[in-house]
C-alpha cells in the first residue's frame, strides 16, 4: 500500500474541527493552569502552614504522577463515585491542574526574584501584606515569568493530545477516526502533526506578542 | 533637651541577630522640625536603628513612639497588620537604592499608595503626583519610567513619592550613597527644601557636610551604641570622644 496523500483532503473539515477543539482545549487550560498556578504560587510562599501543607501535597500529587493517569482519574474515577463530567471538563480540568503546578514553580522562582527593596518600599508606604502582593510583587514577576510560562504552554498543547484517550474529539482523535475510516494512518498522522504545528506557530506569535506587550512597560 | 514632649521617641532600643548584639540600649528623642543626623561607620547600626523607626526591622527589646503612638506595640499578627499600615502612612521613608516600583511610571509611583490607602480620585492625585514633582524638580518626567532615570531623579522621585503620603516625618536612609558624585547635590538640595519647611527628618548619612550643614543634631553611632551627640559644630569641630575623632578624621580627610 503506497502512500496517498489525496485522501486527506476528503476529511479535511474532521481535522479542522479536531483543531478547534484542540485550540479551545488548549486555550482554556492555559487559563486555568495560570490563574491556579498563581494562587498556588501565592499560597506556597505566604499562606500559613495549615494551608500551605495540603497545597504543597496537591502539588507534589500532581507533578509525580503522569498526567493520562491524571486524566483517567478525573474522568473515570470520579465518574465511579457520581461526578459525572463531560469528557471536555474532565480533559482541561487535568491538563489546567497538571500545568498549574509547574507555572506555579515557575511563579514561586520569579516572586522570589523580585528584589527585596520592592517589598519594603511599598510596606512603608502603608501597603498592606495583601496589597503590596497584588500590586508590586506579582505585576513584577509575571515579566520575568511569561518567557518560562510560555514555553510550558507549548508543551501543554502538545499533550493536550492525551485528551483523546477519554474520548474529546480533538486533533489526534479526529484523524484517528479518519484513520479507521480509510487505513491510512501515515498521511493522516502526518496531517494531524502538521495542524498541530500550525497551531504552535500561531500559540508561538501569540506569546511573543504577549511578552512584547509586558516587557514595553520596562 | 526642652521639656518639649518628643515627636519621635525611642527607648532603649535593643536589637540581637542570633549572638550578635547590633543595638545596644539606645535612646533617640527628635522633636518636632527638628532634623537628626545618624553618622558612624558600615556595621556600627545606625540603618537598624533607622529601620526599627517604622518597625521594618523590629526591635528585639525597647519602644518606639510617634506622638503619643507607639509604633512597635504588641498586637495579635491582623491587629499589628493594621496598625503598622496606618502608622507607617505617617512615616515617609527614603532608601539608598531608591526601591521606585519599575513596572510603573513615575505617576504611578506617587499616586498608587495615596489611591489606595487614602481612597482620593484620579483627578486629586493626578494634582498630587504633579505637586509633588514640581516641588522636587521632576514635573517634565511624570510619564516616564524608573528605567528612563538618572540616579539622582530616581531618588527625588522617590522623595516625592514618601512625601505624597504627607507623612510627619522622614526617614533618610543613605539616600545618596548609591549616588554618583555629581547626581548628590541635586538630592541635597531637595532635603535643604526640606529642612527649610520645617519637616522632621531623621537621616543617616556618610556624608559630613550635609551634615553639617542641614542638621540641628548629630548622633555618632559605633558598634551599637551612640557614643556621641550634639550639635554639629560640637560633633565635627570639638568632638569628645576618641572614636568619633579617629572616625571623622578618615571621612573628612577622605
Amino acid at each position: 500500500m503506497g502512500l496517498d496523500f489525496s485522501v486527506v483532503p476528503g476529511y479535511l473539515d474532521t481535522l479542522l474541527l479536531g483543531s478547534l477543539w484542540t485550540i479551545s482545549i488548549m486555550l482554556v487550560s492555559a487559563l486555568i493552569s495560570f490563574f491556579i498556578g498563581i494562587l498556588l504560587a501565592v499560597i506556597a510562599l505566604y499562606a500559613p502552614a495549615i494551608i500551605r501543607y495540603p497545597f504543597r501535597l496537591f502539588a507534589f500529587v500532581f507533578m509525580g504522577t503522569p498526567l493520562l493517569l491524571q486524566l483517567f482519574l478525573i474522568y473515570f474515577g470520579l465518574n465511579q463515585i457520581g461526578i459525572d463530567l463531560p469528557a471536555f471538563v474532565a480533559g482541561v480540568i487535568g491538563l489546567g491542574l497538571h500545568f498549574a503546578v509547574y507555572n506555579s514553580d515557575i511563579i514561586q522562582a520569579g516572586i522570589l526574584a523580585v528584589d527585596k527593596g520592592q517589598y519594603e518600599g511599598a510596606r512603608t508606604l502603608g501597603l498592606s501584606r495583601g496589597q503590596t502582593i497584588r500590586k508590586i510583587i506579582v505585576p513584577q514577576a509575571v515579566r520575568t515569568v511569561t518567557p518560562p510560562i510560555g514555553n510550558n504552554m507549548v508543551a501543554l498543547l502538545k499533550d493536550s493530545a492525551l485528551v483523546s484517550v477519554i474520548g474529546v474529539t480533538e486533533l489526534t482523535l479526529s484523524a484517528q477516526l479518519a484513520i479507521s475510516n480509510t487505513f491510512r494512518p501515515f498521511e493522516f498522522y502526518v496531517a494531524a502533526a502538521a495542524c498541530y504545528y500550525v497551531i504552535n506557530l500561531g500559540l508561538e506569535y501569540g506569546l511573543r506578542k504577549v511578552e512584547l506587550r509586558i516587557q514595553a512597560a520596562r | 533637651m526642652t521639656d518639649e514632649k518628643p515627636f519621635i521617641d525611642v527607648r532603649h532600643a535593643q536589637k540581637r541577630f542570633g549572638d550578635l548584639e547590633v543595638l545596644k540600649d539606645i535612646d533617640l528623642r527628635v522633636n518636632k522640625g527638628q532634623i537628626v543626623a545618624i553618622i558612624g561607620p558600615s556595621g556600627s547600626g545606625k540603618s537598624t536603628l533607622l529601620r526599627a523607626i517604622n518597625d521594618l526591622d523590629p526591635l528585639s527589646g525597647g519602644e518606639v513612639w510617634l506622638e503619643d503612638k507607639q509604633v512597635n506595640k504588641q498586637l495579635p499578627p491582623r491587629q499589628y497588620e493594621k496598625h503598622i499600615n496606618k502608622v507607617r502612612q505617617e512615616i515617609g521613608m527614603v532608601f539608598q537604592h531608591f526601591n521606585l516600583f519599575p513596572h510603573l511610571t513615575v505617576r504611578q509611583n506617587i499616586t498608587l499608595a495615596p489611591k489606595m490607602l487614602k481612597g482620593i480620585s484620579d483627578a486629586e492625585a493626578n494634582q498630587l503626583a504633579e505637586a509633588q514633582l514640581a516641588k522636587v524638580g521632576m514635573s517634565e518626567r511624570i510619564d516616564f519610567y524608573p528605567s528612563q532615570l538618572s540616579g539622582g531623579q530616581k531618588q527625588r522621585v522617590a522623595i516625592a513619592r514618601a512625601l505624597a503620603m504627607n507623612p510627619k516625618v522622614m526617614l533618610f536612609d543613605e539616600a545618596t550613597s548609591a549616588l554618583d558624585p555629581e547626581l548628590v547635590e541635586e538630592v541635597n538640595l531637595v532635603m535643604k527644601a526640606l529642612a527649610a519647611e520645617h519637616m522632621t527628618m531623621i537621616i543617616v548619612t556618610h556624608e559630613m557636610g550635609f551634615a553639617q550643614s542641614v542638621c540641628d543634631r548629630v548622633l555618632f553611632m559605633d558598634e551599637g551604641v551612640v557614643v556621641e551627640e550634639g550639635p554639629p559644630e560640637v560633633i565635627f569641630k570639638n568632638p569628645k570622644h576618641e572614636r568619633t575623632r579617629n572616625f571623622l578624621r578618615k571621612h573628612l580627610a577622605g
